[in-house]
């Protein structure tokens, strides 16, 4: 089948098998191998994208069912050469060791923010509920998004000015 | 030359923001899976339904029919390039593709080898295989009972179920003190069978060059120098031949460190078929065949006088190492370090036996984030000692500080011999209590009790036995676990560090270079450090129980050293001036009295392009590290629960973390560290279990039975330190990876059972789940009755 999926800004046609993954989509066809497998059963996170903006498991979904929509991957995160204040505070504050779950962890924290800028720590921790980390114990990746929050709320107070 | 522009050195002692970073937070890791070579094959395992089955009969036509399928490799196949069977790490065996008979459910019986992923995992469904069922032996003490259903009948002279039996310790002395003790407190516990379950799951793309003979093998390695030399031995290919790249790994935990029967299958259709073959495991493969660890169960006595002095202790283990025992223990020592088990305590004689079963489930036994079994050791000492305090009416606080080694008794020689380099564990428990502001918690338990809520209080002060070797005692199969470290330093003052240990997320290429800043004064950011690649890193045993600082960090320090005295050398030709006269100033040597000096970036230059007469050119240099002793680092840990009465349920109100681990290389690095550490530790303690039915079914072959702790349950945790460095590590480091997840158990579970302390609760098994304290609960209150 015949599918369009907007992936990080750039529009892909391409012909694939009716079952395809997303995610295998994304790294096979795509070579975005950013995006990581962790699980078979949809309960890790390490696959999640934003699909139209929302975070979704990629290995739970058919690159069919992408089509026609806009894939956003942690190749998209860094834009015109600068890293965003997401990633910029997962390493600032060691929200990260082997790295694996890494890029589902910033989206979804990205897509929090996005909602709640300004998150309390229950708030992140149950947002990323749907995200393993086998390393970090958490604590660090929660201060990662609000430190991102509040830098972002701060670089666009400065930007009302 | 220009005098070369100094940089602050940020060595030992600073937070240095980690290198490795950089590519993991823009998506650009190199991930096992993400290696992708031109003509790259896919394999599918086929799997064993069935915990114990002699093959009748495998068929492979249909898979081999389905348009895509390369080849379909069985037992037998193997069995022709004498590869059926492989070596474990502990000197046993294990089936690459069962030949015979199945011992496990999920193992390896069949290959399937594709033009891609997909195809592979079809045709996989596609092999028939028909099995004959056999007694399934899924308890550790019924299979060793048993003689007439022998689960390795692979093996000449094997008459029953009996993996090995080990001792340690003085029986004779150990028995006349429980003699002659006032009081015995007995706990019969199980450590239960848990998975490492590493984020990544493992794999190889094996890519053996038909025309070169030379085998690339890319390899999810906490080990690949090993892993190379075992290859090297089980495939009989020349080891000059083989390279193996252990890339970014997501994760390992003890999980990658054996040999798993997926490489080799992969290696072998790579080396018949002349194309890479790919073999990336999924999670249900990963947690029902790949090293599961733990599955002790043990039997701990303490003896004591009747003023709370611990005298012996003995403990008798029955070891569950299901089909093949493939752990990874050094060759002495069947067990491990499992007689590091008197802990923090000083005592006069202890008895440790251990008796390993062959069950039919999967093999392992790997160290789970810990060094060799000292997890479980530490385990139940901490359990022990909390029930002394309470049989004897002490406090748990009492009882540890009456039998702590003292601090003047560093270096201290345990019963069981092992020789404690350094400690204070007083202070690190006042520390803790200080934290935790115990004698206001203790009120509030007492007042929260009075109300008829359970609250409770847990304590473990725990000492890990880390860093393997010395070579003289610590060896894995033959392999003597020393380890290096390789410097070169380049003509601009620029340096490589190439490592024999791998990283798996600990920040080794960042850490690694700020022990060379503090020994060379050249900045980290100007290190790059090497690793996982055997042909570009010399010889070492690998990243496992917590080992990588104490012998390669101490590599690295002692290599620098030397290239330090090097430079020196190069500095008293350049100042003109006798080595003598000259002083080392974190980045310079100073000629004493003057501010004559030199950088090590202009020793670096001149090394190069103007060397003194009769010196040798270059700034390079590789070290072999055999440590002296182990480092034993330690700590005291606390834990505040409330238990719901009503569902069991518990939650954990304040957790408090002190740890001592030496000297802190990278104090956020080591935060890391323990936090994680602290989070598998509770997710041991509550939720990780791999069960099994009495079928052999694996129960906890995925992520919906098998659980693991969110963000969400994850409790938050406050930490905190003493240093008492190593006096034998060259820069008194002694290794943090796993102190939070061998001490912290014992510290919620007896924090659940101080909570039940008042309905009469005694023991609790791991993992502590709400049903388990429920019915807990409702037996006490029967028993009340
Ligand atoms: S790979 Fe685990 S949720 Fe998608
Ligand atoms: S950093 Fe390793 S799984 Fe999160």
């Amino acid at each position: 089948m015949e599918v369009t999926i907007t992936v990080n800004g750039r529009t892909h046609t391409k012909s694939v098998e009716p079952r395809m993954l997303l995610v295998h989509f994304l790294r096979e066809e795509l070579g975005l191998t950013g995006t990581h497998i962790g699980c078979d059963s949809s309960h890790c996170g390490a696959c999640t994208v934003l699909v139209d903006g929302t975070p979704l498991k990629s290995c739970t979904y058919l690159a069919v069912m992408a089509n026609g929509r806009s894939v956003e991957t942690v190749e998209g995160l860094k834009q015109g050469g600068k890293l965003h204040v997401i990633q910029e505070e997962f390493k600032e504050q060691h929200g990260l060791q082997c790295g694996y779950c890494t890029p589902g962890m910033m989206l979804v924290g990205k897509a929090l923010l996005e909602e709640n800028p300004n998150p309390t720590d229950d708030e992140v921790r149950f947002a990323i509920s749907g995200n393993i980390c086998r390393c970090t114990g958490y604590m660090n990746i929660v201060k990662s998004i609000q430190a991102a929050g509040k830098r972002m709320q701060a670089e666009s107070a400065d930007a009302a000015e | 030359m220009e005098p070369s522009e100094q940089k602050a050195v940020r060595g030992v002692g600073h937070s240095v923001r980690r290198v490795e970073d950089d590519r993991f937070i823009v998506g650009r890791g190199n991930y096992l899976d993400d290696v992708k070579l031109p003509r790259m094959l896919h394999m599918a395992i086929v799997r064993s339904p069935l915990a114990h089955a002699t093959i009748e009969s495998i068929d492979i036509s249909e898979a081999m029919a389905l348009e895509g399928v390369v080849a379909v490799v069985t037992g037998k196949d193997l069995e022709a390039h004498k590869l059926a069977w492989m070596p474990t790490l502990s000197g046993d065996t294990q089936a690459v593709l069962a030949t015979d008979k199945v011992r496990f459910q999920g193992q390896e019986v069949a290959a399937v080898i594709a033009e891609s992923p997909y195809v592979a995992a079809d045709a996989a469904e596609l092999v028939e295989i028909e099995y004959e069922p056999l007694d399934i032996f899924v308890d550790p003490y019924k299979a060793l009972e048993n003689t007439e259903t022998i689960i390795r009948s692979d093996k000449e002279g094997q008459a029953d179920n009996v993996a090995y039996e080990w001792e340690a310790g003085d029986k004779a002395k150990t028995d006349q003190l429980f003699a002659e003790a006032d009081h015995v407190v007995k706990l019969h516990t199980h450590y239960p069978r848990s998975h490492p379950a590493p984020l990544e799951t493992c794999g190889c793309v094996a890519d053996v060059n038909g025309a070169t003979g030379k085998a690339t093998i890319y390899l999810t390695s906490q080990a690949p120098h090993a892993h190379r030399t075992l290859f090297a031995l089980v495939a009989g290919l020349p080891e000059q031949n083989i390279r193996v790249i252990s890339p970014d790994v997501g994760g390992g935990f003890g999980n990658k460190v054996p040999i798993y029967p997926g490489y080799v299958v992969a290696t072998a259709a790579s080396l018949l078929l002349d194309a890479p073959v790919k073999w990336v495991e999924s999670r249900s493969e990963n947690l029902m065949s790949t090293g599961f660890a733990r599955d002790y169960h043990m039997d701990g006595e303490l003896a004591l006088t009747s003023d709370g002095t611990i005298t012996a202790m003995r403990c008798h283990i029955t070891s569950d190492h299901g089909a093949f025992f493939a752990d990874a223990q050094p060759t002495k020592f069947r067990a491990g370090l499992v007689h590091i088990c008197t802990g923090s305590y000083d005592m006069q004689a202890a008895h440790i036996t251990a008796k390993g079963a062959y069950t039919n489930k999967a093999p392992g036994g790997v160290a789970y984030r810990c060094s060799f079994r000292v997890t479980e050791a530490s385990y139940i000492i901490e359990r022990l000692v909390q029930n002394a305090a309470y049989e004897l009416g002490m406090s748990p606080v009492e009882i540890r500080r009456k039998n702590f080694i003292k601090k003047e008794q560093f270096p201290y020689t345990s019963c069981t011999g092992f020789i404690y380099d350094s400690g204070d564990y007083d202070a690190s428990l006042d520390k803790a209590l200080e934290m935790l502001g115990y004698d206001e918690i203790m009120a509030e338990r007492d007042a929260a009790r009075a109300e008829g809520r359970l609250m409770g209080v847990g304590i473990a002060t725990f000492t890990e036995v880390v860093g393997a070797g010395n070579s003289k005692e610590y060896d894995i199969a033959g392999l003597k676990m020393f380890d290096s470290a390789e410097l070169r330093v380049h003509p601009t003052g620029k340096a490589i560090l190439k490592l024999g240990v791998q990283t798996q997320g600990q920040g080794h290429e960042t850490t690694f270079a700020q022990i060379v800043a503090n020994e060379l004064g050249i900045p980290p950011e100007d290190i790059a450090v090497g690793h996982g690649d055997t042909d570009n890193t010399p010889y070492g045993l690998g990243t496992y129980a917590s080992r990588s600082t104490p012998t390669g960090g101490a590599a690295t320090a002692v290599i620098a050293r030397k290239l330090r005295d090097k430079a020196k050398k190069i500095a008293a030709h350049l100042l003109e001036a006798s080595e003598g006269d000259l002083e080392w100033d974190s980045n310079k040597f100073v000629v004493k009295g003057t501010d004559k000096s030199v950088s090590i970036q202009d020793c670096a230059f001149a090394a190069y392009t103007n060397p003194p007469d009769g010196e040798e050119p270059g700034l390079e240099g590789v070290h072999y590290y055999d440590p002296p002793n182990m480092t034993y680092p330690f700590g005291a840990y606390a834990v505040v629960v409330e238990v719901d009465p009503e569902t069991g349920e518990w939650e954990v109100k304040r957790m408090v973390a002190v740890d001592d681990c030496g000297v802190r290389i990278n104090p956020m690095v080591v935060d890391g560290q323990i936090h994680g550490g602290l989070t598998e530790g509770y997710a041991m303690a509550s939720m990780q279990y791999i069960h099994y039915d009495d079928d052999g079914n694996c129960v906890g072959g995925n992520f919906i039975d098998y659980l693991i702790p969110t963000a969400v349950e994850t409790p938050k945790f406050e930490l905190g330190e003493t240093v008492t460095p190593s006096p034998h590590h060259p820069i008194g480091a002694k290794g943090v990876g796993e102190s939070a997840t061998v001490g912290s158990p014992a510290a919620y579970v007896n924090a659940v059972l101080d909570a039940l302390q008042p309905l009469g609760v005694k023991n609790l098994e791991m993992p502590v789940t709400s049903g388990r304290v429920w019915e807990a609960i409702q037996a006490a209150k029967a028993a009340a009755e």
